[in-house]
């Protein structure tokens, strides 16, 4: 049997509308293999958390561009949570300021990439610390 | 151009030239095959006669203040007057944004212009859940008209023009700013400023969204309209290629989708309101970016303003010249900066700015260096103003007017950057035009080619940014002061728009709510009605909530 892809659920939670990276980043997974949901602007991290449990995926990236990642981020992770599906990578990206970065992770995201990192890395990272469920 | 003599005269030197190019490069091949703008367009090694030679005088150049505005649109440059200095600004709480304002209009800024917090830029109150966590961060929250009066408190609203960058709710803003005028006892025929209110980049590039493209034109159509009859001093849209640009499309698709958005407005003005052309397209203006490709940069700008006097003499027949003249305001690019090295950022947007300024821009904003990181901090704007400034008045670029025409070069591309838009905007009138081309994704889809191209390129160095990909510092400890915006001000702010709930008359602003939705339903222009509304402290969420009842939300497809 085939393996299974890595199946990612790229999403942009809150207000922001700069989803030059996201989209960026959607194109990428989808020629580096992986199989790509991208909902698109403005979802709410109820959204978010629900298209993950429903489209049972094995990560989710986070891109936020407004400086609300604070509040967004650690909000998905919990929803998640809540609802059992710890076992889905959570990673962000986007303008996050250094003394943020503590508390996301402790809020549970894995990675956190900021401008200048390289496709290449995030794919890297992903083939490293993701594998597909069974 | 030229005579068949030099055109002969320069062929042969041109052989020998490039015959003694050969030689070198067989012996010492170029430091790399191909070389291109930012945006991916080849440049050619050398440029002559031969590539202008096409060009007629009179059509294609002119003067200044003549057709086609290739030079310019005011016949004495920027020794009649230099282009307002205009910085972006605005964070936190009213109160904040306008100590702001004043402290830029000391410093020798000229105009004003207005960030809005993502709540208000989407047409939300900071209590609603959807704002949670968004309260001031990216810009000034504003509520109501009470927040509006404290941001513009002090300024004089008869002699600062002031530009409002806010696209779906631009009609409850423009009447807070409407309404606060006539307050101050200023007539409405003398306030002067702009509402970017362009829809159709927000569906293209920017996703600030609220109800679909079709009833999105309809209501820029109203404000147009009441525009033309009773703030005639107000650019009503600023039709922006700023965000387009930023989103990743490339020089030639931020002009073509820029300009055919204005046509696309003016056609709906047309057909929707019955106005004649020149009744209202001396107000319509422009928003460009100014990227990090020095030249291909001015060739846009000059195109732009070529492309636009033709398009509105030919495709419209406006009589009008004030129709003919593309006015724009430019602001360097955003996506250009890097968090890496960040001083660094103050040379990009310097090459930028000058960029601008010889490609003829009217108003411009400079970014600050620590934009890429965080708001910028009091001595960063600081910096990028004095950059305008140090432009101006110490470099001499001001001389004399559009100094590189007739440069082959600078010609010959901006020859290519207006073939290659019209190409573009021919191919969306193909589809139906620009709402039914947005329907099908094609901008959208454009965009992210080139995005993901461009950062394709990055990552295999074939496109360079320092700090980023070469001339990187390993383990850089990046070390400027940030600013940052205080979770505080969202609790400040909700009790300021609680307060105004309180004191309102709710049964009269139910009235004004009401009234405003019968307009939308009977296709009446809304100015007059937001106008009452916002006086009778309606929110901008509550003004928003109507039109999307009734006209319906629009959500991003989420196009890549």
């Amino acid at each position: 049997m085939a393996d299974r892809r890595i199946r990612i659920l790229l999403a942009k939670p809150g207000l922001d509308g700069h989803d030059r990276g996201a989209r960026v980043l959607a194109r990428c997974f989808r020629d580096a293999g992986f199989e790509v949901i991208y909902t698109g602007c403005h979802q709410t991290p109820e959204q978010i958390a629900a298209v993950a449990i429903q489209e049972d995926v094995d990560l989710v990236g986070l891109s936020c561009l407004s400086g609300a990642h604070k509040y967004l981020f650690p909000a998905v992770c919990s929803l998640m949570k809540e609802q059992g599906a710890d076992d889905v990578i959570v990673i962000g990206g986007g303008i996050i300021p250094e003394q943020d970065m503590q508390g996301l992770y402790d809020a549970g995201l894995k990675a956190l990439f900021t401008p200048g990192a390289t496709l290449e890395s995030i794919v890297d990272w992903i083939n490293n610390n993701v594998t597909p469920k069974e | 151009m030229f005579t068949k003599e030099l055109l002969d005269q320069s062929s042969q030197m041109r052989k020998k030239w490039e015959d003694e190019v050969k030689k070198i490069i067989a012996k010492n091949a170029d430091q790399k095959d191909n070389w291109t703008t930012v945006s991916d367009l080849e440049i050619k090694r050398i440029y002559g006669p031969e590539d202008i030679k096409d060009m007629d005088f009179e059509k294609d150049i002119a003067y200044p203040g003549q057709f086609p505005y290739l030079r310019g649109n005011q016949a004495t440059g920027y020794r009649g007057k230099y282009w307002t200095f205009r910085m972006f600004s605005g964070m936190g709480t009213a109160v904040e944004t306008n100590k702001r304002w004043h402290l830029l209009l000391q410093t020798g800024q000229t105009g004003l212009s207005t960030a809005f917090d993502f709540p208000t830029l989407m047409g939300y109150d900071t209590d609603s859940p959807k704002a949670k966590g968004e309260c001031g961060k990216c810009g000034v929250a504003i509520d109501t008209i009470d927040d509006f009066r404290d941001l513009i408190k002090g300024i004089p609203l008869d002699k600062i023009s002031t530009s409002m960058t806010i696209n779906p709710p631009a009609t409850a803003l423009w009447a807070m700013y409407c309404a606060s005028a006539e307050q101050q006892g200023i007539p409405l025929s003398k306030i002067a400023g702009t509402i970017q209110n362009d829809m159709l980049k927000e569906f293209i590039a920017q996703k600030t969204l609220m109800c679909p493209p079709e009833a999105s034109v309809k209501l820029i159509s109203d404000t147009i309209e009441f525009g033309t009859h009773h703030v005639p001093k107000w650019n009503t849209v600023s039709i922006s290629g700023y965000h387009i640009r930023e989103a990743g499309a490339t020089a030639v698709q931020e002009l073509a989708f820029t300009l055919r958005d204005g046509m696309e407005y003016v056609e709906d003005v047309i057909r929707r309101k019955g106005l004649h052309v020149d009744q209202f397209a001396p107000r319509l203006s422009f928003f460009f970016n100014s990227h990090i490709d020095f030249f291909e940069e001015i060739a846009k700008l000059r195109a732009a303003r070529r492309i636009w006097a033709k398009a509105m003499r030919e495709r419209y027949n406006s009589e009008d010249p004030r129709s003919w003249w593309m006015r724009f305001h430019t602001q360097t690019a955003g996506c250009s900066l890097t968090a890496q090295q960040p001083y660094n950022n103050v040379v990009r947007t310097a090459t930028e700015a000058l960029a601008a300024v010889l490609g003829g821009t009217q108003s411009l904003h400079t970014n600050s260096l620590d934009e890429v990181l965080c708001l910028p901090s009091d001595h960063a704007v600081q910096i990028a103003l004095r950059t305008q400034q140090l432009i101006a008045e110490e470099t001499g670029v001001v001389n004399t007017i559009d100094p590189l025409a007739g440069s082959y070069f600078v010609e010959a591309l901006t020859n290519e950057m207006e073939e290659k838009a019209w190409e573009y905007i021919h191919k969306i009138d193909d589809m139906g035009g620009m709402v039914a081309a947005i329907e099908k994704g094609f901008p959208q889809m454009e965009i992210s080619d080139a995005a993901y191209k461009f950062q394709q390129q990055i990552d295999a160095q074939e496109k360079i940014m320092i700090g980023v990909n070469k001339y990187v510092i390993e383990d850089e400890k990046i070390d400027i002061p940030f600013l940052e915006i205080d979770d505080a001000v969202e609790e400040e702010q909700l009790q300021r728009l609680a307060a105004t709930k309180r004191k309102r008359d709710g049964r009269k602003v139910a009235e004004c709510l009401n009234d405003l939705a019968a307009a939308c339903q009977k296709g009446e222009n809304v100015m007059p009605y937001c106008i009452e509304a916002v006086k009778n402290y309606a929110t901008v969420q509550e003004i928003c909530d109507v039109y999307r009842d009734v006209y319906g939300e629009y959500r991003d497809p989420g196009i890549y």
